[in-house]
């Protein structure tokens, strides 16, 4: 809100003063990235829509109201989308300044999954019960404050000017901060989420200008842990299951693999327009299981279409394609490694979700950004909607 | 626009952030063209896949069509039964095995608890019958009888019941009208197999896994019209099965009714009389054997001659086809079809081949007649006729001197038909053929639809045999290896034979085409054959095709297909040997060798026409062949190792003829007694609800006769060969007592000599 030339544009009347205040140069409103703002409401409004395709038959999960997941989905977005507006309110800059009490809340709320206030949920202990048919799963903010936390440590002396890039033990520092939450969930066992947060370390290292020796440590200590995971059998058998199900999806149709091979046939069974929305038998059947969350995609791939599931992974490009510009414009290193955080973050959680639907990527319970039913996602996405829109609208300006 | 600020960031990020971006790019193009790879490339197979997920079919068999005889009796038909049947898969999940329901069961069915226990188990070394043979995961049957307020008891407290279900399933019904049991003319069903389901999948008849499928006869050979079309609804069901909505249903189209030219009450004559003749063939003493007649197997086929549909046709001995309803037991089965058994189940109208003996002279005479000699001849008819020091017999009769071939046809004199087939074979160039060798005998019978099927409407009918040169040289190659290996010179009588064989097996011999024009020797005809023939004869030389089945009617009656006769050829004979012929077999009715079975016949009302024909057939007794017909009808009756034709079946044939006709005993006609005067032309009519209007089936023999004769009539009628089966016993000890047979073709007869098996 620095704009000094705002009142001066004529041609307006006073009684619009507000609007042209609000629309002049350099103002807030000319400065947000409307692109990624209407793409992430469209996609949660189609998102919306999906869900209550996929939920208004399923009585065992609705309490026999069929529009109760919409509702829940639409309040979601609406909470998402304040939850934007303060960020931008406070901008990410102040909110650096809260980075470490964020962080440690977060982490603090990761812990609470592994005592008795935590719940499982399809095979994840991953969730706190709230109450009042609530619940929360603190590895969404995680991943928030992990890209918040690292960005404020390896921007540090960057932005200060006193180093091009971060240093070594910078890096092991903000290394440090990932790792522990990073660990928690592993215990929970949410790999999903793990795979997700290891990206965007890999991503913020990237942007940060850490030495390629981190990024290439980083990726084989990446694949020595998968080795690991696997060897030491952290992962229960449903995880290792669904990997195998992934490399041969003909297995067992009846079992691990029904997922992937119901989904398949969803998506596959749409053609160009899809049967329209709610009028898809896989979909109305319900023969994909969670299609309301990880395998919502399916319901477009189904009722849509190319013409509709291509119009999600294209929105999605639009989100991800402006936050990359944001990313390359924005002149602090601290907002070009949130941003290129948040792209890490998005994209791979994107990929991995319709690549799991599509069946050329190995089942993990992810949701499909904006598009999923889920709370604690919808927040999270909305929170780094803000963070971005905070980092373009807060770019000093030239001159 | 804002401008675009500088950065001050060094290079390496801004290479990074580009990566970075096009690392998102790819991943999100990766994505699209995997989709457009299952949506657009794939897609219409996904919508299959999709389509089979969701789509669940109920399927409801189709009601088999009934066969009805030439009035519209059913002769095979359904009938319903309340079966109640018991899921074991559903009793082993209870904690006591499901003995609570199954005692609960009992009572309502008032049997006896441990009856219904024993039912259910699974058949073991262990186990003693009752036990359960079948697949473990169907539905055990504990009754077919159930009354409907039994049922109704289940059904009404399914709660009570679970795992167990009262329904009623349309059952194949054999209904013997009459006690014509026409078994081996209607054939029967059998459960469908994998291959068959597996073979029909992508006919426009598939198989459901419950049908049942005609094994032989009529049920197998119009087994597709008889079946019907199940009917299939189709379901939306969802993941667990729950239905949500109705995709689109066909209705279940019942099978058409096959209506037959037969006629039952002539079927139960002609049952009756065939098994009435055997019965008295074995009273008989055999001079040749020292022993009475075995009369082990018999034939008899009722023929109209101007159409060639059959009347009726028997086959002795006989089952009932009910046996087969409802899974035929083992022991049953091995009875059908075991070594010890008669094998019951082959149609020796069709399945049945011997050597005809002297009613193959009508062929011969025909021959002759091709081959240049004059009809009236005259021919010499002497005791016997030799040929270089072997003396062939004139078996069936004495020297007549001189005669025409029509009065050598009359008193079946052997010899001039040993002399001409003698001469043409001599002229033909004797063993060692001439090129253009004419071989009239042979030739001629082959146009007489010999060693060849006659079409008839019935599965698995044989072809016989005409032993021209040909067959000769194929029989030796098979067999060669044996004779020579067998024959020994100067041995037994049979080893003699083998070592001649052996030899010059492949030759046609002096001796060959003599036997052979009296119809001895390695001839094979069937039953059917000869009534083709001779109701060819009859009509003016047309050979029909026999037909059973004489049309197909829908299930409501308006859709009538009618199957018209078919000829398969013309007799090789002109109009005026024709009437010579017809004359001559007259004259065997009314002075020749089956007079004495017609005497007070009314000839010149009913004109007969007969021959009799007595096989030799080596190691056995001689079969009997009867040969008639009228204008209207042809009666072929034959019995194995029964005697001869005239002694044997001529009785029998004559009183199918009394009853076709209503003639008595002594000769009188009496219009209002007979059973079919003229063949029946119409066709039965069959409402729109499927009622169908059928007159009622009497009774024969009249109770009187019945009471002089001292037979239980039913009984009869199923018997085999009283000789082997104890007669009498409730339905299903007569099914178990049956012996019987390997279904289909008989093997090929050891050395072509064996009678009608």
């Amino acid at each position: 809100m620095t704009g000094a030339h705002g009142f001066s544009v004529s041609g307006y009347g006073p009684e619009r003063a507000g609007w042209t205040r609000l629309f002049a140069r350099d103002s807030l409103a000319r400065r947000l990235d409307w692109p990624i703002l209407f793409s992430a409401l469209a996609l949660s409004f189609i998102g919306a829509a999906l869900v209550y395709s996929a939920t208004r038959n399923r009585t065992e999960l609705n309490q026999g109201d069929p529009y109760y997941f919409l509702f829940r989905h639409l309040l979601n977005t609406g909470i998402g989308f304040a939850l934007m507006i303060g960020t931008v309110w406070l901008g990410h800059r102040t909110l650096r300044t809260a980075v470490p009490i964020l962080y440690g809340i977060s982490v603090l709320l990761v812990l609470l999954v592994l005592t008795p206030l935590g719940a499982t949920i399809n095979g994840a202990h991953a969730w706190i019960v709230i109450g009042g048919g609530f619940s929360l799963q603190p590895s969404e903010f995680v991943k928030i404050t992990i890209i918040l936390g690292m960005a404020m440590l390896l921007a540090a002396r960057v932005d200060a000017g006193d180093k091009p890039h971060p240093d070594h033990r910078t890096v092991l520092q903000a290394l440090g901060l990932a790792v522990v939450p990073i660990l928690v969930v592993l215990l929970m066992p949410d790999l999903g989420s793990v795979m997700v947060m290891v990206i965007i370390v890999l991503g913020v290292l990237l942007a940060s200008g850490a030495s390629n020796r981190w990024i290439f440590g980083l990726i084989g200590t990446g694949a020595l842990g998968a080795v690991a995971v696997w060897q030491l059998k952290i992962l229960d058998e449903y995880q290792i299951n669904r990997f195998a199900a992934f490399a041969n999806p003909e297995l067992d149709p009846a079992g691990v693999g029904y997922n992937t091979n119901q989904a398949r046939i969803a998506i596959g069974s749409g053609g160009l327009f899809g049967t329209g929305l709610g009028k898809g038998s896989q979909t109305t059947g319900q023969f994909v299981p969670e299609q309301q969350t990880d395998f919502v995609f399916t319901v477009a791939g189904e009722e849509l279409g190319f013409v509709g599931a291509g119009l999600i992974l294209v929105l999605l490009g639009v989100v991800l394609w402006r936050a990359c510009r944001i990313a390359r414009e924005t002149t602090e290193l601290y907002g070009t490694i949130v941003a290129a955080g948040i792209i890490a973050w998005f994209a791979f959680q994107s990929f991995e979700n319709v690549g799991m639907t599509l069946g050329i990527m190995p089942v993990a319970g992810l949701p499909l950004p904006f598009v999923s039913y889920g709370g604690s996602s919808m927040f999270a996405v909305w929170v780094a909607v803000g963070l971005l829109q905070s980092i373009r609208v807060q770019r000093p300006m030239s001159a | 626009m804002t401008n675009i600020p500088e950065t001050g960031r060094t290079p390496r990020v801004q290479i990074r952030l580009v990566v970075i971006q096009i690392l998102v790019l790819s991943l999100l193009g990766t994505l699209g063209g995997r989709l457009w790879y299952l949506q657009i490339r794939n897609g219409d197979e996904y919508a299959k896949e999709a389509s089979g997920n969701h789509v669940q079919q109920v399927v409801s068999p189709a009601v088999r069509g009934s066969i009805l005889d030439a009035r519209g009796v059913p002769i095979a038909d359904n009938e319903t039964r309340l079966v109640v049947s018991a899921s074991r898969t559903d009793l082993m999940k209870m904690k006591d095995d499901g003995d609570a329901v199954l005692t609960k069961l009992a009572a309502v069915l008032g049997m006896k608890t441990s009856d219904v226990l024993d039912k259910v188990r699974l058949c073991d070394s262990k186990t003693p019958q009752p036990c359960w043979n079948g697949s473990p995961y169907q539905p055990i049957p504990i009754t077919d009888e159930a009354t409907p307020k039994q049922a109704l008891q289940i059904r009404e407290r399914a709660e009570d019941f679970p795992g167990i279900t009262a329904e009623p399933q349309a059952v194949r019904r054999y209904a013997a009208p009459g006690g014509a049991n026409t078994a081996q003319v209607l054939g029967y069903l059998s459960p469908v197999t994998d291959e068959e389901i597996t073979k029909a999948e992508h006919t426009d008849s598939p198989y459901l896994r419950s049908d049942q499928v005609g094994r032989s006869g009529l049920e197998r050979q119009y087994d597709k019209e008889l079946r019907g079309k199940a009917g299939v609804t189709r379901y939306e069901v969802d993941n667990l099965g729950r239905v949500i909505g109705q995709a689109e249903s066909d209705k279940a189209q019942p099978g058409a009714n096959v209506v037959t030219s037969i006629d039952s009450r002539v079927q139960r004559v002609a049952e009756y009389e065939l098994n009435e003749a055997m019965k008295d063939a074995r009273k008989e003493h055999d001079r040749n054997t020292g022993v009475n007649y075995k009369a082990d197997s018999g034939a008899v086929v009722v023929m109209e001659n101007a159409t060639g549909r059959v009347v009726s046709m028997a086959s002795n001995p006989s089952y009932d086809p009910n046996a087969w309803v409802g899974g035929i037991s083992g022991k049953d089965y091995t009875r059908l079809t075991g070594k010890e058994s008669n094998y019951p189940l082959l149609n020796r109208a069709i399945q049945g081949q011997s050597a005809p003996g002297s009613v193959f002279k009508v062929i011969s005479t025909a021959a002759a007649i091709k081959a240049g000699y004059s009809f009236n001849g005259p021919y010499q008819c002497g005791a016997s006729y030799s040929i270089g020091g072997q003396v062939f017999k004139n078996f069936e009769s004495k020297g007549y001197g001189p005669i025409s071939l029509g009065r050598a046809l009359e008193v079946s004199c052997d010899t001039v038909f040993y002399s001409l087939a003698h001469e043409q074979w001599k002229k033909d160039g004797g063993i060692k053929p001439k090129k253009d060798a004419k071989d009239w005998f042979y030739r001629t019978a082959h146009q007489f639809g010999l060693g060849k099927e006659t079409g008839i409407d019935l599965p698995n009918e044989v072809t016989g045999r005409v032993p021209d040169r040909r067959w000769k040289q194929d029989y030796w190659k098979a067999n060669k290896d044996a004779w020579c290996k067998y024959g020994k010179k100067g041995g037994s009588y049979a080893q003699q034979i083998a070592y001649e064989n052996c030899l010059e097996g492949n030759r046609m011999r002096a001796g060959d085409s003599v036997n052979y024009s009296i119809g001895q020797g390695d001839t094979l005809v069937t039953p059917i054959q000869m009534a083709t023939i001779y109701g060819a004869i009859a009509n003016g030389g047309t050979l029909y095709d026999p037909t059973v089945g004489k049309a197909i009617i829908s299930a409501d009656g308006r859709n009538v297909q009618e199957i018209k006769p078919r000829s398969h050829g013309r007799l090789p004979m002109s109009k005026q040997t024709r009437d010579e012929i017809d004359g001559a077999l007259e004259g065997v009715a009314t002075r020749g060798s089956a007079a004495w079975r017609f005497g007070g016949w009314p000839q010149d009302e009913i004109p007969m026409h007969a021959k009799t024909g007595t096989a030799e057939v080596y190691g056995k007794q001689t079969t009997s062949w009867f040969t008639t017909y009228t204008k209207e009808y042809t009666v072929v009756m034959t019995i194995s190792q029964g005697g001869t034709g005239s002694g044997a079946s001529a009785p029998a044939v004559r009183k199918i003829y009394n009853a076709l006709y209503g003639v008595s005993e002594d000769g009188e006609i009496d219009r209002r007694k007979a059973l079919l005067p003229t063949p029946q032309k119409s066709l039965p009519k069959i409402g729109k609800d499927g009622s169908i209007d059928a007159p009622k089936v009497g009774v024969y023999p009249p109770k009187d006769e019945e009471q002089a004769t001292g037979e239980v009539q039913q009984q009869v009628a199923y018997e085999g060969p009283a000789a082997t089966v104890p007669a009498s016993g409730t339905a299903t000890d007569r099914a178990a007592r049956r012996r019987s047979a390997r279904p289909g073709n008989p093997k090929n007869p050891k050395k072509g000599r064996r009678s009608l098996v």
